[in-house]
């Protein structure tokens, strides 16, 4: 359990921790205020003596290959998650690691999925400290009541590898789920029985790990054609039977939502950016893989086709709609972060205008541009957003952890940030009068689409001035605000949240900006 | 759950719970001989709204004159009048609640629906379904029907009732026609005694066959509303659906002046007739023409019935063109995705509507100049189609086209 920590506030008025795990921290102090110094972490020189010349490095099992790189307690062990809910690998290293009988790892993914909710087991074991990576379902309720020994720390896709080559996080052995790899450790996500498109969120860890362990079920000769992990990066290779489950790894299908409401607001989203104006020829833009954001790029293909409008280039999450606009030539190029269902792995194995990209190039802050703030629009979810505009994507209302930040933080830097939300779900409003844990500054939120109108934050005249003379309901948010507490009965109770941190909030240049509260 | 008599009751319950349960609950009352009111509260939304949902229980069992019983509550998200709806139901259910209805509180009544106004698309929404009735009036439907009919089991008429009394009251509409499918007679008088003093704005009256249904169903309409002293008018559409229905068509629809328009319902019809029922609709054709010539010869609307496939658009849309061509002003709708399609039938062409507006113009011309004769060009116009350009002018300009 964490001892009782110091807070201070910062500049959004929230009060975070002053320490996070033993390391000092900065709280947030404004989007664009924080210029880091100094220069990036850099993982040990190695020479091609201590390797095969034959460049077999292949280890006959994780557990060996985990002694190989010196594991012992208190160290940090990495991993990936495009394998999402279907991922075997992680589970199977911090079993492994068990075995070994080291205490008080760090585990410190991409991200955390429900299927591996025996890493509680672990924690209670006392073979993982405590995680730092996004938690939700099972491991985020652990959290969220306070049973993990160290703190959470929620991080963006982007916010990851900046705390990685900014030497924040230092990863001790990363060990990456591999599709394809080859003896040598060039890897791959877009071939295999195991197939899930790019392998991006590994990137990092391959370059900055001091051991980097390669995990794959279809291994190759040398050479692994296409490499998105270069095997100069990896130390050891491990076959196994199966690094995960194919059926969870890529949906079959992704399908649009029939929700009559959903549909209403993805339509709304794709009228609003062709009635703005942002809809034209070069343009570009980023939607996920959820029910509306799938609908809204439905819509908005149907409108491209019929004003005979092109993109430069879009951004996934991709899935066969996005796959469909690339195949129907209403795109150049998807810059692919993540690959959702087969149609996409299929077209980024085979097609060389849909390229897989990492945080690196999409996402990190502290680099010299990423293309975030390149793309004109994002069309993103929340749990809750504010009349000012913030925005929460961690927390229910009730304070219990629900998603990871993902690539979200990230991309609120684009032209034009909306987000797609319902204006209440299950009697609880969605616009409130501050939410629950800031994880997006609403100065960064430009319009909040719901199926009772369209709010447009008063931050952006311009967008307020485009769209005028269009038949969209544009409200201001404290009336859709007002409609929906009516509908529901009056303001929501504010849920009482404990007064102990079990989480932190990180911005994307590594301040901290809101703080998860014990609850229950 | 078994039934136990005490002296004051049953043990009972209504509405729904469950994972895939969304905007509903679910209530036990158990009668008891004392010990007053005690409830349990199981809700997804307890940390937001539990104690109000408890306030809430407690006040409307108060009110229904409820005092002793052991109430048990499994809340999936309800808002405050699917709450009260359902804990009167459980109560009455269990024998109690002779006392005062708790009834939510009372939106303003939009204005008075007009008997000639626009009926293009009714969306029909099932009287048990509490989910889909909030956010029914976004997607822009002429019409909304609440149904307590067809779609409502007939262990659930009651609940129904009492919850549709309720969504006129509390739910905002909009701009939409508050319709209400009410049950075949005599069951459908105790749904009009729940329904007519919230002044809904039409009453579907299903299977139709004879005149005298039509008489019943206005006369109790009329008494009821004189009762409460509901001075808007309430619209009667009969739906027919047999094939004895569509011979008594012309009588049915001169029934009454409170009928706005005949219906037909092609699912009961074509079983009736024992037909194949196609989204072609030949097996239909004489009934629906002559269920049109009926309607207007007493000068009121034909209105379609339902295309059931809401994945084929193209299908929706040839029946509602030909419906349309047939002298049919709207039809029923089962899914929001199939309004605007339905919009898009049964509106008239922009070249009807500028030929059309250019004979108004030669016809307004004519008046004017006091001349005898409309023409156009070198044409002459013919009065009847004065009357029908003068007739397609005016529903533009209520579809906001002219």
């Amino acid at each position: 359990m964490t001892d009782r920590v110091e807070l201070a506030q910062n500049a959004a008025g929230r009060m975070v921790p002053a320490m996070v795990n033993g390391k000092p921290q900065i709280p947030y102090i404004g989007v664009g205020k924080y210029q880091p110094r100094g220069r990036k972490q850099a993982p040990p020189i190695r020479s091609n003596k201590d390797y095969p010349e034959n460049g077999d490095k292949r280890l006959p099992d994780l557990e060996t290959a985990l002694r190989q790189c010196g594991l012992r307690d208190g160290m940090v062990i990495s991993n990936h998650h495009h394998l999402r809910d279907g991922d075997r690998v992680a589970l199977m290293a911090l079993e492994a690691a068990a075995r070994i009988g080291v205490k008080d790892l760090m585990w410190f993914p991409s991200a955390s999925f429900p299927s591996q909710k025996s890493a509680i087991e672990l924690m209670q074991a006392g073979v993982i400290h405590h995680i730092e990576g996004s938690m939700n379902g099972p491991l985020g309720d652990y959290c969220t009541q306070g049973s993990m020994r160290g703190m959470g720390v929620l991080r963006s896709h982007g916010g990851r590898w900046q705390a990685i080559q900014d030497g924040e996080v230092h990863i001790d052995i990363a060990v990456i789920a591999a599709p394809t790899a080859d003896p040598f450790g060039n890897a791959d996500g877009s071939h295999g029985k195991s197939a899930c498109g790019s392998l991006g969120f590994a990137l990092a860890d391959s370059m900055y790990a001091d051991h980097v362990i390669a995990v794959t079920d279809n291994l190759v000769p040398f050479p692994c054609i296409p490499w998105q992990i270069q095997g100069n990066n990896v130390d050891y290779v491990v076959e196994v039977d199966s690094i995960g489950d194919p059926a969870k790894i890529v949906s079959g299908t992704t399908q649009i939502t029939r929700s009559p409401d959903r549909l209403r607001i993805a339509e709304f989203v794709a009228r609003f950016l062709r009635d703005a104006g942002i809809m034209k020829n070069g343009f570009s833009f980023q939607a996920g893989a959820g029910g509306i954001a799938l609908a809204f790029v439905d819509y908005l293909r149907r409108m491209m086709k019929e004003a005979g409008v092109k993109a430069r280039f879009v951004r996934g999450g991709s899935t066969k709609y996005l796959v469909e606009l690339l195949q129907d030539g209403l795109t150049d190029y998807i810059l692919d972060g993540q690959t959702f269902d087969l149609d996409a792995v299929k077209s980024i194995a085979n097609d060389p205008r849909h390229l897989p990209t990492s945080p690196f190039t999409s996402y990190n802050y502290h680099g010299k541009g990423s293309f975030a703030s390149m793309v004109d629009a994002v069309v993103l979810g929340a749990t809750e957003v504010d009349v000012n505009f913030n925005g929460n994507v961690v927390t229910h209302s009730d304070g219990r952890l629900l998603h990871g930040i993902g690539g979200w933080q990230n991309c609120l830097a684009a032209g034009c940030t909306i987000l797609a939300v319902p204006s209440f779900r299950d009697r609880i409003p969605v616009i409130v009068d501050q939410v629950t844990t800031l994880t997006g500054p609403g100065e960064l939120i430009d319009v909040v689409v719901t199926e009772r109108g369209i709010a447009i934050n008063p931050r952006r005249p311009d967008l307020l001035d485009a769209v005028k003379g269009s038949s969209l309901p544009i409200r201001p948010i404290q009336d859709i605000k007002a409609e929906v507490e009516r509908i529901c009965g009056g303001k929501p109770a504010r849920p009482k949240l404990g007064d102990r941190p079990v989480a932190v909030v990180k911005w994307v240049d590594g301040t901290v900006l809101d703080t998860v509260w014990q609850v229950g | 759950m078994t039934s136990t008599e005490t002296t004051s009751g049953r043990l009972a319950e209504a509405g729904h719970w469950g994972n895939d349960v969304r905007s509903d609950l679910h209530v036990a009352i158990e009668p008891r001989d004392r010990g007053g009111l005690e409830i349990t509260l199981e809700s997804r939304v307890a940390p937001y709204y539990g104690d109000s949902i408890q306030a809430q229980v407690r006040q409307v069992l108060e009110s229904l004159g409820v005092k002793n019983a052991s109430v048990s509550v499994h809340d999936e998200g309800a808002l405050p009048f699917v709450i009260s709806a359902r804990v009167e139901t459980a109560a009455k259910r269990a024998g109690l609640g002779a006392g005062q209805k708790s009834l939510p509180e009372k939106l303003p009544l939009p204005p008075p629906s007009a008997r000639d106004r626009l009926r293009r698309s009714r969306l029909y929404l099932p009287g048990t379904e509490p989910k889909y009735f909030i956010n029914a009036a976004l997607h822009g439907s002429d019409a909304i029907i609440l149904d307590l009919e067809d779609s409502v089991h007939h262990a659930e008429k009651d609940a129904a009732r009492i919850l549709v009394r309720n969504t006129l009251r509390a739910v905002d509409f909009g701009p939409c026609e508050r319709m209400v499918r009410i049950n075949q007679l005599p069951l459908g008088l105790e749904d009009l005694a729940e329904i007519i003093p919230e002044a809904p704005d039409l009453v579907l009256i299903p299977k139709t066959e004879s005149p005298l249904q039509v008489t019943e169903v206005d006369r109790m309409i009329g008494e009821l509303k004189a009762r409460n002293k509901v001075d808007h008018p309430i619209w009667l559409m009969p739906i027919l659906e047999s094939a004895l229905g569509i011979e008594y068509a012309s009588a049915i629809a001169n029934a009454s002046p409170n009928v706005a328009a005949l219906t037909i319902g092609l699912e009961d019809y074509t079983a009736d007739m024992g037909v194949v029922k196609t989204s072609e609709g030949r097996e239909s054709l004489y009934a629906r023409t002559r269920l049109v010539n009926a309607a207007k010869a007493v000068g009121i609307q034909a209105i379609d019935s339902v295309f059931g496939d809401v994945g084929d658009m193209d299908g929706l849309r040839r029946w509602g063109e030909n419906s349309r061509a047939l002298g049919f002003e709207g039809m029923g709708c089962i899914h929001p995705t199939q309004i605007p399609v339905i919009h898009a039938a049964f509106t008239p062409s922009q070249a009807e509507i500028d030929k059309a507006l250019k004979i108004v113009a030669a016809f307004e011309d004519a008046q004017q100049r006091g001349l005898g004769v409309v023409s156009l060009g070198s044409k002459m116009i013919d009065p009847p189609v004065v009357q029908r350009a003068l007739k397609l002018v005016a529903r533009a300009k209520q579809m906001g086209k002219a």
